[in-house]
């Protein structure tokens, strides 16, 4: 159970420039009073970084853009949108997601 | 004191108030998820040669998922330490577009308790949080705390059983499970478009996000992309609404 000295730099450091980021806008957004606009922008946040998240894991591959070396996460995408849509469960999301990228492995 | 009580939990459900154990629950759906990416995460910080001490004390601290990955393969390759911090500062920078997006919600709440809420905010923990606010003004401190707690955990967790048993466990993909987190995104996207009622916008948002994030790839590499496609798919739903 060691720690080495430079881990422990490494970690404290990106601990702090990760921990700036992530508590500013709370702690002092929340106490003024945002113009209308910057509000307005705000709202379309969680869609745009959830598409941008989804787009990293399905079409990008080590950084970058390939369909090919993507082909069944793509494929295991469609029943995985298909129950996200039909049902609005993240749970049964996520579990069609491993069933049909478990299947999708076994046959490929 | 009964009353007292009684009162009080008046009060709190007045104001929407849910209970930490309401956020626990909301965050199970997650929970598999990072269970399995913080197994991998775990499995690589090993391989990277860190120990478990380490590991502990990178999930505690870093708390980040790609940071942590990204991380521990730059101390493979005895990148300097300023590198790494640099780095990991652009990967996680995204974190401030997301708090920010909370912001508005938590108004009524003291700037040591959003401290505390940041601190522990994820791209998932976000996630849930904000399709639970989009019928809400005001969020509870209580419920956040259950859902970050939770999340947090689970992320030690999985990252500490990947750090002792990943060696055994050669291929995890043959299960599917690297396809967990994608899924969970996916399903996060879809909650969010559907609970919003304004498709056209928000499609329109979305697609725009992925061809950023496919056209951002061909010139920088990493996370860099993330952040661009959020600013600027966040800038053309605002156009979109002013041109409707």
């Amino acid at each position: 159970m060691e720690v080495r000295w430079t881990i422990l730099l490494i970690i404290i450091g990106t601990a702090i420039v990760t921990f700036i980021p992530r508590v500013l806008p709370l702690m002092v957004l929340s106490r003024m009073q945002l113009p209308k606009g910057v509000i307005q922008w705000l709202k379309h946040v969680p869609v745009a970084v959830m598409a941008a998240l989804v787009a990293q894991e399905l079409f990008l591959s080590d950084d970058k853009f390939s369909l090919i070396s993507n082909k069944l996460e793509l494929l295991a995408s469609l029943p995985t949108l298909a129950i996200a849509i039909l049902t609005r469960s993240l749970l049964g999301t996520v579990l069609v997601g491993l069933i049909s990228m478990m299947a999708l492995r076994y046959i490929f | 004191m009964a009353q007292e009580i009684l009162d009080l939990k008046e009060n709190a459900l007045a104001k929407g108030e849910e209970s930490f154990w309401k956020g626990v629950k909301d965050c199970v759906p997650t929970l598999l998820g990072y269970l399995s990416i913080g197994f991998a995460a775990g499995v690589v910080e090993k391989t990277a040669g860190l120990s478990i001490a380490e590991i502990t004390l990178m999930c505690l601290l870093l708390y980040a998922g790609s940071g942590q990955f990204i991380a521990a393969g730059m101390i493979a390759m005895s990148n300097p330490i300023s590198a790494i911090i640099f780095t990991i500062f652009f990967v996680n920078l995204r974190h401030f577009l997301l708090s920010a997006a909370l912001a508005p919600c938590f108004r009524h709440l003291s700037p040591w308790k959003n401290m505390v809420t940041g601190s522990l905010l994820t791209d998932e923990t976000f996630g849930v949080a904000i399709n639970q606010l989009s019928n809400k003004k005001f969020a509870s401190y209580k419920w956040m705390l259950g859902l970050n707690i939770t999340a947090y955990l689970n992320w030690l967790v999985a990252n500490i059983i990947g750090g002792f048993f990943g060696k055994w466990i050669p291929n995890p993909e043959r299960f599917g499970l690297d396809f967990a987190l994608p899924a969970m995104f996916i399903g996060l996207l879809v909650i969010q478009i559907t609970s919003q009622k304004r498709f056209f916008v928000d499609i329109m948002v979305a697609v725009s996000a992925i061809i950023i994030v496919i056209g951002v790839s061909f010139i920088f590499s990493g996370s860099v992309g993330i952040i661009v496609a959020t600013i600027l798919g966040s800038t053309i739903g605002v156009m979109i609404e002013k041109w409707k």
